[in-house]
């Protein structure tokens, strides 16, 4: 891991509106990550974990305060280029897989690269070494509905760093999985982070997710409370 | 561009059932939209095929009054008319009353000079103007019945030929083709007609002026029913354009009739459209939201959508319009002796493929907006 800070976060504050109601999520959170650190985001439900994700991959606009990725500042891009960033940076993994039913697992590994310059074939060998590396090789051709949920999760792994991003962010990936189709997840996310260096930040709320991370941050009501490593 | 075709091509079979629905509703729109097209070319080809520097000069009451003979001279004598046909109308039909025919008396010489549009073989066209009992028959009609230059053809009429009998017997001289029409007509000669018919001597159906200058039309019709006005037979002149088309309005203005049937097919099948093309946007509002937060920007989002409808209406407008030529060419037969023309014209084809794109267009426009429209955090929780 460097010392470099990839993802810089200051003071940053969401609200949104409900009719009349404003509705504060976050308030004046500082965050630092560091390139290729394993950040676990842990607080309890409602508490930002999910809107501060959002914010730092370009989802959502703070409502003020700045973000800064790799020396970009998402405040200041528009919708478009903001896109093209994420397309570029931002590796999605979600705790509902959100797979494409209609494709298989191939042509949902591809999507990101559709964005791409990449031709054809160049297009197929990351495929491929995208679905070897998360061990689903063998399951190119298969639909979502024909793979167990930690083989649809493993995909949207493949998908998320099919394109090389900077960073990958991760949704509860294990929400949605049994204990034992969690670790392998889990294992798989170490190994991004260990042997590729990926840099990753992954909202959880549960601690045995947590503890594979290298460091954990804590949010309650809005703010960040403690920081464990 | 064409990447993102798969991805198209698999949101369009999501639910196949309603794709194949639409699909089939589409391609009975554009069916019907090309068999109404071939019977308005059928209806209508004649206004086509009128000549911008003729004119028709009828009885001002009706066409089917005819008009003194020795008009014909008058209207010659203008300054500006090149030549005037003279025509009758004789009708009748072979070997059965069913078998209608168009067959109008001219006189040949001036008829060739006002008709540069019909074309006859040198040899067949001498060949008719030296018989006087000799028929010009047209390509579609010869070939129908099978006739060839030297046939005789007994053609059947009310009109009692010099004695008792009906029957007019007549050779095929000469086959001919008109640029733009539908080649179904017979000439006989005026003067054959007018010898020995047994009433109705020395007068005439309506006459063709043909003039130097296509732009004096409107000049030279005014000054022609000036000379018959306040007499016992007033003509009434009109470019021949115009008369041919106020004389197709006049079956019922079925050209209004077959544009409000087409828009309303049209319309049904825009709803049916924009409403698959909804319902496939609505349910897919959380993949939307994980397209955006891939990278695909909102302008790639609206351009799947559209794609999507595109693929629809085009996919449909092809088969249909495949469709109704396949069927136009299969009616025609048994159409030739009411609409001889009925087909699907090229320029019909044309405004059918334009149709495709803009019915695309506008059944996925809405829900394309709305696709574009929705924020990637609002997508992602199914807004």
């Amino acid at each position: 891991m460097s010392d470099e800070v990839l993802v810089r976060a200051r003071n940053v504050s969401k609200e949104y509106r409900r009719g009349s109601e404003v509705v504060h999520v976050l308030g004046d959170v500082n965050v630092e990550v560091p390139r290729g650190d394993f950040v676990a985001l842990m607080g309890p439900s409602g508490s930002g974990k999910t809107t501060l994700l959002n914010l730092i991959g370009g989802l959502d606009r703070a409502t003020s305060g700045s973000i800064d990725v790799a020396g970009q500042r998402l405040d200041q891009m528009s919708d478009a280029v903001l896109a093209r960033w994420r397309a570029d940076h931002v590796g999605f993994v979600f705790q509902m897989y959100n797979l494409l039913p209609v494709l298989t697992a191939a042509r949902n590994v591809e999507l990101p690269l559709l964005l791409t310059k990449l031709g054809r074939a160049d297009r197929e060998k990351r495929i491929a070494a995208a679905l070897a590396l998360v061990g689903l090789a063998d399951r190119a051709k298969h639909k979502p509905k024909e793979l167990s949920g930690g083989q649809e999760q493993r995909v949207g792994i493949a998908r998320a760093i099919v394109a090389d991003p900077t960073i990958l962010l991760c949704d509860e990936p294990t929400g949605d999985l049994d204990r034992k189709s969690g670790d392998e997840i889990l294992d798989l996310l170490e190994a991004l982070n260990a042997k590729h260096g990926k840099t990753i930040l992954m909202v959880t709320h549960d601690p045995h997710a947590a503890a594979r991370a290298k460091h954990t941050l804590h949010l309650d009501k809005g703010a960040l409370t403690r920081e464990a490593v | 561009m064409f990447r993102f075709v798969p991805l198209v091509w698999a949101n369009l079979w999501r639910r196949p059932l309603r794709s194949i629905f639409t699909l089939l509703s589409i391609i009975v729109a554009f069916v019907l939209f090309g068999l109404l097209e071939a019977l308005r070319f059928g209806l209508f080809a004649g206004v086509e095929a009128a000549g911008d520097d003729r004119l028709m000069v009828t009885n001002r009451m009706s066409i089917v009054r005819d008009l003194p003979g020795s008009y014909l001279g008058k209207v010659q004598g203008l300054a500006g008319v090149k030549a005037v046909a003279v025509q009758v109308w004789f009708g009748g039909w072979y070997q059965d009353e069913h078998n209608q025919l168009q067959v109008i008396a001219v006189d040949p010489e001036p008829f060739f000079t006002v008709y540069p549009d019909v074309h006859v073989p040198p040899a067949e066209r001498q060949a008719w103007i030296t018989d006087r009992a000799g028929v010009l028959v047209g390509r579609r009609i010869a070939a129908d019945f099978g006739w060839h230059v030297g046939d005789h053809i007994p053609l059947q009429q009310s009109i009692p030929y010099k004695g008792d009998s009906n029957t007019w017997d007549v050779t095929v001289r000469g086959i001919y083709n008109q640029d733009a029409a539908d080649d179904t007509g017979i000439f006989i000669q005026y003067k054959y007609l007018d010898e020995t018919r047994q009433f109705g001597r020395g007068r005439i159906g309506w006459m063709v002026p043909r003039l130097d200058n296509p732009a004096d039309a409107k000049e030279i019709s005014k000054r022609i029913d000036a000379l018959f006005e306040n007499s016992g037979t007033e003509t009434k002149t009109a470019p021949e354009k115009a008369w041919a088309g106020d004389f197709s309005r006049q079956i019922g203005n079925v050209g209004a009739i077959l544009s409000f049937i087409a828009s309303a097919v049209f319309f049904t099948m825009l709803l049916v459209a924009a409403n698959t093309m909804a319902q496939a946007v609505r349910e897919r509002t959380n993949e939307i939201g994980v397209l955006k937060t891939l990278g695909f920007t909102h302008a790639a989002v609206t351009r799947l959508v559209l794609g999507e409808a595109l693929c629809l209406t085009i996919a449909g407008g092809l088969i249909g319009l495949g469709l109704a030529k396949f069927l136009a060419l299969g009616l025609k037969p048994g159409l030739s002796r009411i609409v001889p023309l009925f087909d699907l014209p090229q320029r019909a084809v044309l405004i059918g493929l334009a149709l495709t794109v803009l019915l695309g267009l506008l059944a996925g426009a809405l829900p394309a907006a709305r696709a574009m429209r929705l924020g990637v955090a609002e997508a992602l929780r199914g807004a």
